[in-house]
Protein backbone atom coordinates (compact mmCIF):
# COMPACT_ATOMS: atom_id res chain seq x y z
CA UNK A 1 0.00 0.00 0.00
CA UNK A 2 2.92 2.17 1.17
CA UNK A 3 4.40 2.13 -1.75
CA UNK A 4 1.21 2.45 -4.16
CA UNK A 5 0.76 5.62 -2.34
CA UNK A 6 4.27 6.76 -3.11
CA UNK A 7 3.91 5.70 -6.60
CA UNK A 8 0.29 7.83 -7.31
CA UNK A 9 2.09 10.74 -5.23
CA UNK A 10 4.74 11.00 -7.82
CA UNK A 11 2.96 10.64 -10.92
CA UNK A 12 0.13 12.86 -9.41
CA UNK A 13 3.20 15.67 -8.20
CA UNK A 14 4.56 15.50 -12.30
CA UNK A 15 0.91 15.81 -13.67
CA UNK A 16 0.41 18.80 -12.10
CA UNK A 17 4.00 20.07 -12.55
CA UNK A 18 3.40 19.21 -16.49
CA UNK A 19 0.50 21.30 -17.15
CA UNK A 20 1.19 24.48 -14.32
CA UNK A 21 5.02 24.32 -16.42
CA UNK A 22 3.13 24.48 -19.78
CA UNK A 23 4.86 21.43 -21.39
CA UNK A 24 0.93 20.56 -23.01
CA UNK A 25 2.70 18.28 -25.12
CA UNK A 26 3.61 15.91 -22.56
CA UNK A 27 0.36 15.61 -20.90
CA UNK A 28 -1.45 12.76 -22.57
CA UNK A 29 1.53 10.49 -21.74
CA UNK A 30 0.05 10.66 -18.64
CA UNK A 31 -3.12 8.49 -19.98
CA UNK A 32 -3.09 5.18 -21.20
CA UNK A 33 -3.58 4.76 -25.48
CA UNK A 34 -7.62 4.01 -24.44
CA UNK A 35 -8.51 6.11 -21.78
CA UNK A 36 -11.22 8.07 -20.43
CA UNK A 37 -10.67 11.84 -19.69
CA UNK A 38 -13.83 14.17 -18.62
CA UNK A 39 -14.32 17.51 -16.70
CA UNK A 40 -17.65 17.53 -15.36
CA UNK A 41 -19.19 19.68 -12.39
CA UNK A 42 -20.36 18.14 -8.93
CA UNK A 43 -24.07 18.19 -9.57
CA UNK A 44 -23.90 16.10 -12.86
CA UNK A 45 -21.83 13.56 -11.37
CA UNK A 46 -24.44 13.41 -8.48
CA UNK A 47 -27.14 13.45 -10.75
CA UNK A 48 -25.72 10.76 -13.48
CA UNK A 49 -25.14 12.90 -16.19
CA UNK A 50 -23.17 11.84 -18.67
CA UNK A 51 -22.06 15.09 -20.35
CA UNK A 52 -19.27 17.56 -19.45
CA UNK A 53 -17.63 20.12 -20.40
CA UNK A 54 -14.63 18.02 -21.96
CA UNK A 55 -15.05 14.42 -22.74
CA UNK A 56 -12.28 12.16 -24.50
CA UNK A 57 -11.87 8.43 -25.19
CA UNK A 58 -9.14 8.28 -26.50
CA UNK A 59 -5.40 9.26 -25.53
CA UNK A 60 -5.27 10.63 -29.45
CA UNK A 61 -8.49 13.21 -28.57
CA UNK A 62 -6.00 14.86 -25.87
CA UNK A 63 -3.50 15.19 -28.40
CA UNK A 64 -5.89 16.54 -30.28
CA UNK A 65 -7.15 18.95 -27.32
CA UNK A 66 -3.25 20.50 -26.70
CA UNK A 67 -3.07 20.35 -30.61
CA UNK A 68 -6.20 22.76 -30.55
CA UNK A 69 -4.94 25.10 -27.94
CA UNK A 70 -1.72 25.59 -29.61
CA UNK A 71 -2.81 26.12 -33.12
CA UNK A 72 -6.51 26.90 -32.96
CA UNK A 73 -8.05 28.32 -30.36
CA UNK A 74 -7.82 32.14 -29.14
CA UNK A 75 -7.47 32.66 -25.53
CA UNK A 76 -5.36 35.21 -23.49
CA UNK A 77 -1.92 33.47 -22.02
CA UNK A 78 -2.59 32.27 -18.50
CA UNK A 79 -0.96 29.51 -16.41
CA UNK A 80 -2.12 27.46 -13.66
CA UNK A 81 -1.30 26.36 -10.81
CA UNK A 82 -2.42 23.03 -9.40
CA UNK A 83 -2.05 22.29 -5.30
CA UNK A 84 -3.51 18.58 -4.98
CA UNK A 85 -4.00 16.38 -1.62
CA UNK A 86 -2.12 12.89 -0.84
CA UNK A 87 -4.65 10.29 -3.07
CA UNK A 88 -7.00 8.35 -1.04
CA UNK A 89 -7.41 4.38 -2.27
CA UNK A 90 -10.59 3.79 -2.93
CA UNK A 91 -9.65 0.01 -4.09
CA UNK A 92 -6.34 -2.04 -5.35
CA UNK A 93 -5.81 -4.89 -7.32
CA UNK A 94 -2.96 -6.30 -9.12
CA UNK A 95 -2.67 -4.19 -11.61
CA UNK A 96 -4.83 -1.17 -11.18
CA UNK A 97 -5.59 1.52 -8.25
CA UNK A 98 -8.97 3.54 -7.71
CA UNK A 99 -8.15 6.29 -6.09
CA UNK A 100 -9.68 10.20 -5.24
CA UNK A 101 -7.75 13.26 -4.96
CA UNK A 102 -8.49 16.70 -4.39
CA UNK A 103 -7.43 19.70 -5.92
CA UNK A 104 -7.38 23.47 -5.66
CA UNK A 105 -5.98 25.15 -9.26
CA UNK A 106 -5.11 29.23 -8.99
CA UNK A 107 -5.42 30.65 -12.57
CA UNK A 108 -2.50 33.59 -13.27
CA UNK A 109 -3.58 35.98 -16.08
CA UNK A 110 -1.09 37.75 -17.60
CA UNK A 111 -1.82 40.78 -15.74
CA UNK A 112 -1.33 39.00 -12.67
CA UNK A 113 -5.21 38.80 -11.75
CA UNK A 114 -5.20 35.53 -9.92
CA UNK A 115 -8.45 33.44 -9.00
CA UNK A 116 -9.09 30.74 -7.39
CA UNK A 117 -10.47 28.83 -10.91
CA UNK A 118 -11.75 25.48 -9.58
CA UNK A 119 -11.68 22.76 -6.79
CA UNK A 120 -12.48 19.64 -7.06
CA UNK A 121 -11.23 16.19 -6.71
CA UNK A 122 -9.94 13.66 -9.30
CA UNK A 123 -12.09 10.15 -9.41
CA UNK A 124 -9.17 7.89 -11.22
CA UNK A 125 -8.30 4.66 -12.27
CA UNK A 126 -4.53 3.59 -12.78
CA UNK A 127 -3.29 1.28 -14.60
CA UNK A 128 -0.08 0.72 -12.66
CA UNK A 129 2.36 -0.78 -15.42
CA UNK A 130 4.67 -1.71 -12.69
CA UNK A 131 6.25 1.24 -11.81
CA UNK A 132 4.74 3.63 -13.90
CA UNK A 133 1.09 4.27 -13.31
CA UNK A 134 -1.06 5.37 -16.65
CA UNK A 135 -4.00 6.97 -16.01
CA UNK A 136 -7.48 4.41 -17.61
CA UNK A 137 -9.57 7.48 -16.73
CA UNK A 138 -9.90 9.84 -14.98
CA UNK A 139 -12.85 12.02 -13.94
CA UNK A 140 -12.24 15.66 -12.91
CA UNK A 141 -15.40 16.43 -10.94
CA UNK A 142 -15.62 20.39 -10.51
CA UNK A 143 -17.46 21.34 -7.25
CA UNK A 144 -19.25 24.66 -8.98
CA UNK A 145 -20.80 23.99 -12.12
CA UNK A 146 -19.78 28.00 -12.89
CA UNK A 147 -16.71 28.42 -15.53
CA UNK A 148 -15.25 31.80 -15.64
CA UNK A 149 -14.77 33.09 -19.26
CA UNK A 150 -13.33 29.50 -20.65
CA UNK A 151 -11.69 26.58 -19.88
CA UNK A 152 -8.86 26.03 -22.05
CA UNK A 153 -5.77 24.55 -20.00
CA UNK A 154 -6.51 21.04 -18.87
CA UNK A 155 -7.32 20.44 -14.93
CA UNK B 1 -27.19 54.08 -5.34
CA UNK B 2 -25.92 57.97 -5.03
CA UNK B 3 -23.21 57.01 -7.49
CA UNK B 4 -25.97 55.77 -9.70
CA UNK B 5 -27.86 58.83 -9.71
CA UNK B 6 -24.87 61.35 -9.84
CA UNK B 7 -23.46 59.42 -12.57
CA UNK B 8 -26.24 59.54 -15.00
CA UNK B 9 -26.93 63.30 -14.11
CA UNK B 10 -23.18 64.11 -15.14
CA UNK B 11 -23.43 61.96 -18.26
CA UNK B 12 -27.45 61.79 -19.07
CA UNK B 13 -26.80 64.69 -21.95
CA UNK B 14 -24.38 62.20 -24.03
CA UNK B 15 -27.05 59.21 -24.24
CA UNK B 16 -28.59 59.50 -27.14
CA UNK B 17 -29.09 57.07 -29.58
CA UNK B 18 -26.57 58.20 -32.98
CA UNK B 19 -28.32 58.76 -35.82
CA UNK B 20 -31.81 56.79 -36.82
CA UNK B 21 -30.41 53.32 -37.74
CA UNK B 22 -28.67 50.22 -36.39
CA UNK B 23 -25.38 50.48 -38.17
CA UNK B 24 -23.90 52.62 -35.44
CA UNK B 25 -23.96 50.90 -31.70
CA UNK B 26 -22.53 53.20 -28.64
CA UNK B 27 -20.49 52.05 -26.50
CA UNK B 28 -22.23 53.46 -23.52
CA UNK B 29 -24.97 51.06 -23.94
CA UNK B 30 -22.76 48.09 -22.84
CA UNK B 31 -21.68 50.16 -19.13
CA UNK B 32 -24.68 52.29 -18.54
CA UNK B 33 -26.59 51.46 -14.97
CA UNK B 34 -29.52 53.60 -15.89
CA UNK B 35 -29.78 51.62 -18.88
CA UNK B 36 -29.09 48.32 -17.24
CA UNK B 37 -32.40 49.07 -14.86
CA UNK B 38 -34.22 49.93 -18.50
CA UNK B 39 -33.63 46.69 -19.57
CA UNK B 40 -35.28 44.66 -16.76
CA UNK B 41 -37.82 46.78 -16.83
CA UNK B 42 -38.79 47.18 -20.46
CA UNK B 43 -37.14 44.52 -21.83
CA UNK B 44 -37.29 41.22 -19.67
CA UNK B 45 -40.56 42.47 -17.61
CA UNK B 46 -42.27 44.10 -20.65
CA UNK B 47 -43.73 42.71 -23.21
CA UNK B 48 -40.84 39.88 -24.03
CA UNK B 49 -41.35 35.58 -24.22
CA UNK B 50 -38.64 34.78 -22.19
CA UNK B 51 -37.11 31.28 -21.88
CA UNK B 52 -37.68 29.51 -18.19
CA UNK B 53 -36.59 25.44 -18.96
CA UNK B 54 -37.72 22.71 -20.97
CA UNK B 55 -40.46 21.11 -19.98
CA UNK B 56 -39.50 17.65 -19.24
CA UNK B 57 -37.47 19.08 -16.50
CA UNK B 58 -40.13 19.49 -14.83
CA UNK B 59 -42.41 16.25 -15.91
CA UNK B 60 -43.90 14.84 -12.76
CA UNK B 61 -46.25 16.99 -10.09
CA UNK B 62 -44.37 18.91 -8.04
CA UNK B 63 -41.54 19.32 -10.15
CA UNK B 64 -39.92 22.74 -10.04
CA UNK B 65 -36.90 24.77 -11.29
CA UNK B 66 -35.56 27.87 -10.68
CA UNK B 67 -34.21 29.70 -13.82
CA UNK B 68 -34.30 33.99 -14.68
CA UNK B 69 -35.67 36.29 -16.51
CA UNK B 70 -33.17 38.80 -17.11
CA UNK B 71 -32.10 38.95 -13.44
CA UNK B 72 -35.25 38.13 -11.76
CA UNK B 73 -35.19 35.16 -10.13
CA UNK B 74 -38.91 32.78 -11.12
CA UNK B 75 -39.54 28.99 -9.74
CA UNK B 76 -41.58 26.64 -12.67
CA UNK B 77 -43.38 24.40 -11.43
CA UNK B 78 -45.96 21.62 -12.46
CA UNK B 79 -49.22 21.64 -10.22
CA UNK B 80 -51.83 18.31 -9.90
CA UNK B 81 -53.82 19.84 -12.72
CA UNK B 82 -50.49 19.01 -15.29
CA UNK B 83 -49.99 22.59 -16.42
CA UNK B 84 -46.94 24.55 -15.34
CA UNK B 85 -47.07 27.56 -13.38
CA UNK B 86 -44.04 30.32 -12.72
CA UNK B 87 -44.24 33.18 -10.48
CA UNK B 88 -40.74 35.15 -9.06
CA UNK B 89 -38.56 33.41 -6.60
CA UNK B 90 -39.22 36.29 -3.73
CA UNK B 91 -41.71 36.46 -0.68
CA UNK B 92 -44.47 38.33 -1.06
CA UNK B 93 -43.42 39.60 2.79
CA UNK B 94 -39.79 40.90 3.08
CA UNK B 95 -38.53 39.87 -0.33
CA UNK B 96 -36.49 36.42 0.31
CA UNK B 97 -36.22 34.08 -1.93
CA UNK B 98 -38.74 31.10 -1.66
CA UNK B 99 -36.27 28.28 -2.74
CA UNK B 100 -32.77 28.60 -2.16
CA UNK B 101 -32.76 25.18 -4.30
CA UNK B 102 -32.30 24.61 -7.78
CA UNK B 103 -34.32 21.77 -8.76
CA UNK B 104 -36.59 19.76 -6.73
CA UNK B 105 -40.25 18.74 -5.63
CA UNK B 106 -42.87 19.76 -3.51
CA UNK B 107 -46.14 19.77 -2.72
CA UNK B 108 -45.58 23.94 -1.72
CA UNK B 109 -42.96 25.98 -0.81
CA UNK B 110 -42.28 27.36 2.50
CA UNK B 111 -40.06 30.72 2.81
CA UNK B 112 -37.48 29.94 4.92
CA UNK B 113 -37.25 33.84 6.72
CA UNK B 114 -41.12 33.74 8.83
CA UNK B 115 -42.54 30.64 6.89
CA UNK B 116 -44.96 32.32 4.40
CA UNK B 117 -45.98 29.74 2.33
CA UNK B 118 -47.63 29.41 -1.25
CA UNK B 119 -49.20 26.61 -2.92
CA UNK B 120 -47.66 25.33 -6.29
CA UNK B 121 -49.36 28.09 -8.41
CA UNK B 122 -47.69 31.22 -6.14
CA UNK B 123 -50.88 31.82 -4.29
CA UNK B 124 -50.14 32.92 -0.71
CA UNK B 125 -51.75 30.28 1.46
CA UNK B 126 -50.38 30.71 5.41
CA UNK B 127 -49.05 33.16 7.30
CA UNK B 128 -47.36 32.41 10.34
CA UNK B 129 -48.78 33.07 13.59
CA UNK B 130 -50.83 35.68 11.30
CA UNK B 131 -53.43 35.68 14.30
CA UNK B 132 -50.91 36.23 16.63
CA UNK B 133 -50.61 34.09 19.97
CA UNK B 134 -53.20 34.37 22.45
CA UNK B 135 -55.04 36.86 20.91
CA UNK B 136 -52.02 39.59 21.05
CA UNK B 137 -49.62 39.99 17.62
CA UNK B 138 -50.04 39.07 14.84
CA UNK B 139 -51.65 40.42 11.42
CA UNK B 140 -54.60 43.24 10.76
CA UNK B 141 -57.96 41.87 10.48
CA UNK B 142 -57.60 43.56 7.22
CA UNK B 143 -54.98 41.76 5.91
CA UNK B 144 -56.02 39.85 2.86
CA UNK B 145 -53.97 36.87 1.63
CA UNK B 146 -54.87 36.72 -1.85
CA UNK B 147 -53.70 40.68 -2.32
CA UNK B 148 -50.03 39.44 -1.41
CA UNK B 149 -48.75 36.78 -3.83
CA UNK B 150 -45.34 37.21 -5.76
CA UNK B 151 -45.83 38.23 -9.05
CA UNK B 152 -47.03 35.67 -11.86
CA UNK B 153 -45.63 34.74 -15.23
CA UNK B 154 -47.82 34.09 -18.74
CA UNK B 155 -46.87 30.55 -20.34
CA UNK B 156 -46.46 29.25 -23.11
CA UNK B 157 -44.37 26.41 -24.81
CA UNK B 158 -43.09 25.47 -27.92
CA UNK B 159 -41.73 22.53 -28.78
CA UNK B 160 -40.93 21.19 -24.76
CA UNK B 161 -39.16 24.24 -24.29
CA UNK B 162 -40.96 27.05 -21.82
CA UNK B 163 -41.01 30.35 -22.07
CA UNK B 164 -42.75 33.07 -19.00
CA UNK B 165 -43.85 36.68 -19.58
CA UNK B 166 -44.79 38.90 -17.04
CA UNK B 167 -46.67 41.07 -19.96
CA UNK B 168 -50.39 40.50 -19.99
CA UNK B 169 -50.90 42.04 -22.95
CA UNK B 170 -47.75 40.19 -25.17
CA UNK B 171 -48.90 38.59 -28.56
CA UNK B 172 -48.79 34.77 -28.68
CA UNK B 173 -45.61 33.25 -28.33
CA UNK B 174 -45.99 31.59 -31.61
CA UNK B 175 -46.98 35.01 -33.11
CA UNK B 176 -44.30 37.07 -31.42
CA UNK B 177 -41.41 33.87 -32.72
CA UNK B 178 -43.02 33.81 -36.93
CA UNK B 179 -43.64 31.15 -38.99
CA UNK B 180 -40.10 30.81 -39.50
CA UNK B 181 -38.04 30.38 -36.50
CA UNK B 182 -41.05 28.44 -34.97
CA UNK B 183 -40.57 26.17 -37.90
CA UNK B 184 -36.53 26.25 -37.27
CA UNK B 185 -37.38 25.18 -33.52
CA UNK B 186 -39.77 22.52 -34.21
CA UNK B 187 -36.77 21.15 -37.02
CA UNK B 188 -34.67 20.18 -34.07
CA UNK B 189 -36.92 19.45 -30.66
CA UNK B 190 -40.57 18.67 -32.76
CA UNK B 191 -41.47 14.90 -32.98
CA UNK B 192 -39.25 13.45 -30.05
CA UNK B 193 -38.61 13.37 -26.10
CA UNK B 194 -35.50 15.51 -25.20
CA UNK B 195 -33.37 13.94 -21.83
CA UNK B 196 -30.84 16.30 -20.29
CA UNK B 197 -27.04 15.08 -20.83
CA UNK B 198 -25.61 17.73 -18.60
CA UNK B 199 -25.52 21.44 -17.57
CA UNK B 200 -22.88 24.39 -16.60
CA UNK B 201 -22.81 27.72 -16.37
CA UNK B 202 -20.65 29.93 -17.92
CA UNK B 203 -19.57 32.96 -16.45
CA UNK B 204 -18.36 35.99 -18.77
CA UNK B 205 -17.47 39.12 -17.90
CA UNK B 206 -19.14 41.30 -20.00
CA UNK B 207 -22.65 43.04 -21.05
CA UNK B 208 -25.20 40.30 -22.37
CA UNK B 209 -25.84 42.17 -25.36
CA UNK B 210 -22.45 41.69 -26.42
CA UNK B 211 -23.05 38.05 -25.80
CA UNK B 212 -26.33 38.36 -28.10
CA UNK B 213 -24.38 40.75 -30.31
CA UNK B 214 -21.88 37.64 -30.62
CA UNK B 215 -24.53 35.00 -31.52
CA UNK B 216 -26.21 36.94 -34.38
CA UNK B 217 -22.84 37.38 -35.36
CA UNK B 218 -22.47 35.04 -38.58
CA UNK B 219 -19.31 37.48 -39.98
CA UNK B 220 -16.63 36.16 -37.33
CA UNK B 221 -18.03 32.31 -37.25
CA UNK B 222 -15.35 31.84 -39.47
CA UNK B 223 -12.52 34.11 -38.72
CA UNK B 224 -12.29 33.98 -34.94
CA UNK B 225 -13.18 30.26 -34.69
CA UNK B 226 -10.20 28.50 -36.64
CA UNK B 227 -11.40 24.61 -35.41
CA UNK B 228 -14.58 24.88 -37.14
CA UNK B 229 -13.49 26.54 -40.15
CA UNK B 230 -10.07 24.35 -40.95
CA UNK B 231 -12.49 21.22 -40.69
CA UNK B 232 -15.30 22.73 -43.63
CA UNK B 233 -17.75 22.17 -40.50
CA UNK B 234 -18.64 25.91 -41.70
CA UNK B 235 -16.96 28.08 -44.24
CA UNK B 236 -19.06 31.35 -45.60
CA UNK B 237 -18.57 29.87 -49.05
CA UNK B 238 -20.75 26.88 -48.07
CA UNK B 239 -24.35 27.06 -48.70
CA UNK B 240 -26.32 28.58 -46.21
CA UNK B 241 -27.39 31.86 -45.14
CA UNK B 242 -29.18 33.86 -42.27
CA UNK B 243 -32.69 34.06 -41.58
CA UNK B 244 -33.82 37.35 -39.64
CA UNK B 245 -37.44 37.95 -38.62
CA UNK B 246 -39.35 41.14 -39.22
CA UNK B 247 -39.14 42.59 -36.02
CA UNK B 248 -35.50 41.87 -35.74
CA UNK B 249 -35.07 40.08 -32.36
CA UNK B 250 -34.95 36.83 -33.72
CA UNK B 251 -32.58 34.87 -36.13
CA UNK B 252 -31.23 31.54 -37.61
CA UNK B 253 -28.07 30.98 -38.99
CA UNK B 254 -27.44 27.99 -41.21
CA UNK B 255 -25.00 26.02 -43.02
CA UNK B 256 -25.64 23.52 -45.59
CA UNK B 257 -23.58 20.69 -47.15
CA UNK B 258 -24.26 21.23 -50.80
CA UNK B 259 -24.92 18.52 -52.29
CA UNK B 260 -23.88 19.42 -55.99
CA UNK B 261 -20.89 20.88 -54.95
CA UNK B 262 -20.03 17.66 -53.21
CA UNK B 263 -21.52 15.49 -56.00
CA UNK B 264 -18.83 17.64 -58.56
CA UNK B 265 -16.04 17.79 -56.38
CA UNK B 266 -13.73 15.15 -58.00
CA UNK B 267 -14.45 16.33 -60.92
CA UNK B 268 -14.19 19.94 -60.69
CA UNK B 269 -11.27 20.82 -58.02
CA UNK B 270 -11.20 24.07 -59.35
CA UNK B 271 -14.17 25.38 -57.94
CA UNK B 272 -12.78 23.78 -54.46
CA UNK B 273 -9.53 25.56 -54.78
CA UNK B 274 -10.81 28.56 -55.63
CA UNK B 275 -13.18 28.58 -52.37
CA UNK B 276 -9.86 28.26 -50.45
CA UNK B 277 -8.73 31.15 -51.99
CA UNK B 278 -10.85 33.52 -51.08
CA UNK B 279 -9.56 33.16 -47.56
CA UNK B 280 -5.98 32.90 -48.77
CA UNK B 281 -6.61 36.33 -50.32
CA UNK B 282 -7.86 38.03 -47.28
CA UNK B 283 -4.78 36.74 -45.14
CA UNK B 284 -7.26 34.94 -42.84
CA UNK B 285 -5.32 32.75 -40.59
CA UNK B 286 -8.08 30.11 -41.57
CA UNK B 287 -6.58 28.64 -44.48
CA UNK B 288 -3.84 26.36 -42.09
CA UNK B 289 -3.18 22.76 -42.31
CA UNK B 290 -4.78 20.82 -39.06
CA UNK B 291 -5.25 17.00 -38.84
CA UNK B 292 -7.15 15.86 -36.19
CA UNK B 293 -5.14 12.48 -34.09
CA UNK B 294 -8.36 11.08 -33.35
CA UNK B 295 -11.22 12.38 -36.15
CA UNK B 296 -14.06 10.42 -34.29
CA UNK B 297 -15.03 14.03 -33.22
CA UNK B 298 -16.07 15.06 -35.89
CA UNK B 299 -17.94 11.84 -37.02
CA UNK B 300 -21.88 12.18 -37.02
CA UNK B 301 -24.92 10.70 -37.51
CA UNK B 302 -28.12 11.64 -39.94
CA UNK B 303 -30.69 13.32 -37.61
CA UNK B 304 -32.44 15.44 -39.90
CA UNK B 305 -34.19 14.77 -43.15
CA UNK B 306 -32.47 18.09 -44.82
CA UNK B 307 -28.65 18.28 -45.06
CA UNK B 308 -28.64 21.32 -42.69
CA UNK B 309 -25.39 21.07 -40.44
CA UNK B 310 -25.02 24.09 -38.07
CA UNK B 311 -28.36 26.12 -37.08
CA UNK B 312 -27.74 28.33 -34.56
CA UNK B 313 -30.81 30.48 -33.84
CA UNK B 314 -31.89 32.81 -30.81
CA UNK B 315 -34.90 34.42 -30.12
CA UNK B 316 -35.21 38.02 -28.32
CA UNK B 317 -34.07 38.74 -25.90
CA UNK B 318 -31.68 35.82 -24.44
CA UNK B 319 -32.83 32.63 -25.89
CA UNK B 320 -30.33 30.54 -27.97
CA UNK B 321 -31.04 26.88 -29.47
CA UNK B 322 -28.10 25.52 -31.20
CA UNK B 323 -27.66 22.41 -33.63
CA UNK B 324 -23.88 21.87 -34.66
CA UNK B 325 -24.12 18.51 -36.53
CA UNK B 326 -25.21 16.15 -33.58
CA UNK B 327 -24.50 18.58 -30.55
CA UNK B 328 -27.72 20.01 -29.90
CA UNK B 329 -27.83 22.45 -26.43
CA UNK B 330 -30.04 25.42 -25.76
CA UNK B 331 -28.03 28.52 -23.78
CA UNK B 332 -30.11 31.34 -21.70
CA UNK B 333 -28.25 34.14 -20.90
CA UNK B 334 -28.61 35.68 -17.78
CA UNK B 335 -27.56 39.70 -16.78
CA UNK B 336 -25.67 39.54 -13.66
CA UNK B 337 -24.75 43.23 -14.08
CA UNK B 338 -23.50 45.87 -16.26
CA UNK B 339 -20.69 44.00 -17.14
CA UNK B 340 -21.02 40.24 -15.79
CA UNK B 341 -23.67 37.90 -17.85
CA UNK B 342 -24.28 34.31 -16.46
CA UNK B 343 -24.74 32.10 -19.31
CA UNK B 344 -26.42 28.65 -18.78
CA UNK B 345 -25.83 25.92 -20.82
CA UNK B 346 -28.23 22.83 -21.16
CA UNK B 347 -26.74 19.86 -23.15
CA UNK B 348 -29.41 17.89 -24.85
CA UNK B 349 -29.90 13.76 -26.55
CA UNK B 350 -33.21 12.38 -26.95
CA UNK B 351 -34.91 9.45 -26.00
CA UNK B 352 -34.69 8.21 -28.75
CA UNK B 353 -30.94 7.98 -29.14
CA UNK B 354 -29.59 4.67 -29.69
CA UNK B 355 -26.08 4.35 -27.48
CA UNK B 356 -24.00 4.76 -30.27
CA UNK B 357 -25.12 7.80 -31.05
CA UNK B 358 -25.84 9.07 -27.53
CA UNK B 359 -21.45 8.50 -27.54
CA UNK B 360 -21.16 11.20 -30.80
CA UNK B 361 -23.23 13.61 -28.72
CA UNK B 362 -20.89 13.24 -26.07
CA UNK B 363 -17.82 13.59 -28.22
CA UNK B 364 -19.42 16.94 -29.75
CA UNK B 365 -20.49 18.48 -27.09
CA UNK B 366 -16.63 19.13 -26.80
CA UNK B 367 -17.14 21.89 -29.49
CA UNK B 368 -19.11 24.06 -27.64
CA UNK B 369 -19.29 25.34 -23.73
CA UNK B 370 -16.16 27.09 -21.76
CA UNK B 371 -13.95 24.52 -23.15
CA UNK B 372 -15.37 23.93 -26.34
CA UNK B 373 -13.12 24.09 -29.81
CA UNK B 374 -15.47 26.53 -31.08
CA UNK B 375 -17.36 28.07 -28.24
CA UNK B 376 -14.15 28.82 -26.13
CA UNK B 377 -13.50 32.36 -28.06
CA UNK B 378 -16.81 33.67 -27.84
CA UNK B 379 -16.64 33.36 -24.15
CA UNK B 380 -13.53 35.81 -23.97
CA UNK B 381 -14.36 38.09 -26.85
CA UNK B 382 -17.06 39.97 -25.12
CA UNK B 383 -14.71 40.48 -22.13
CA UNK B 384 -12.18 41.91 -24.93
CA UNK B 385 -14.91 44.36 -25.85
CA UNK B 386 -15.97 45.65 -22.44
CA UNK B 387 -12.06 46.42 -21.51
CA UNK B 388 -11.68 47.56 -25.35
CA UNK B 389 -14.34 50.15 -24.41
CA UNK B 390 -13.51 51.40 -20.88
CA UNK B 391 -12.80 54.86 -22.05
CA UNK B 392 -14.74 55.03 -24.69
CA UNK B 393 -18.39 55.88 -24.12
CA UNK B 394 -18.84 58.11 -26.14
CA UNK B 395 -17.33 56.36 -29.32
CA UNK B 396 -19.40 53.61 -31.32
CA UNK B 397 -19.61 50.17 -32.65
CA UNK B 398 -19.36 49.85 -36.26
CA UNK B 399 -22.22 47.23 -37.81
CA UNK B 400 -22.05 48.05 -41.68
CA UNK B 401 -20.82 44.27 -43.29
CA UNK B 402 -23.93 43.99 -45.52
CA UNK B 403 -25.12 47.73 -45.25
CA UNK B 404 -27.72 49.15 -43.18
CA UNK B 405 -30.58 46.55 -43.42
CA UNK B 406 -31.92 44.01 -41.54
CA UNK B 407 -33.24 41.59 -44.35
CA UNK B 408 -32.40 38.00 -44.14
CA UNK B 409 -29.75 36.47 -46.82
CA UNK B 410 -28.07 33.78 -48.21
CA UNK B 411 -24.65 35.01 -47.39
CA UNK B 412 -23.26 35.20 -44.06
CA UNK B 413 -21.06 37.49 -44.85
CA UNK B 414 -23.31 40.29 -43.36
CA UNK B 415 -23.96 41.98 -40.31
CA UNK B 416 -27.90 41.87 -40.62
CA UNK B 417 -28.93 39.82 -37.31
CA UNK B 418 -26.55 41.52 -35.00
CA UNK B 419 -28.13 45.25 -36.49
CA UNK B 420 -31.83 43.37 -36.12
CA UNK B 421 -30.99 42.54 -32.53
CA UNK B 422 -30.29 46.32 -31.81
CA UNK B 423 -33.48 47.39 -34.11
CA UNK B 424 -35.82 45.46 -31.79
CA UNK B 425 -33.94 46.47 -28.72
CA UNK B 426 -34.48 50.28 -29.58
CA UNK B 427 -37.89 49.49 -30.30
CA UNK B 428 -38.43 47.38 -27.35
CA UNK B 429 -36.92 50.15 -24.79
CA UNK B 430 -37.99 53.14 -26.49
CA UNK B 431 -34.55 54.66 -27.12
Amino acid sequence: MTDVIGLLNHVQSAYARCIDNGNLEAWPDFFEEDCIYKITTADNYAQGLEAGVIFANTKGMLRDRVASLREANIYERHTYRHLLGQAWIVSQDAGEVRCETSFLVARIMRDGTTDVYATGRYIDVYRLNGTTPKLRERIVVCDSSRFDTLLALPL
Amino acid sequence: MLDQVIHSAGERSDRAWPGDGVTRVPYWIFQDRDIYAAEQKRIFQGRSWNYLCLSVEVKNTGDFIATFVGDTPVIVVRDADGELYAFENRCAHRGALITLEPRGNTKDFTCVYHAWSYDRQGNLKEVAFKDGIKGKGGMPASFCMQQHNPRKLRLAEAFGIVFGSFSNDVVPLEEHLGEEIYTRIGRVMGGRTPVVLGRYTQALPNNWKLYMENVKDSYHASILHLFFTTFELNRLSQTGGIIVDPTGGHHVSFSAIDVNSAKNNEKNNENNNEKDNEYAEQNIRSDSEFKLADPSLLESFKEFPDSVTLQILSTFPTFVLQQIQNAIAVRQIVPRGVDRTDLHWTLLGFAEDSPEQRLIRLKQANLVGPAGYISMEDGCVGGFVQRGIAGAAGEQAVIEMGGAGTDSSESRVTEASVRGFWKAYRAQIGI
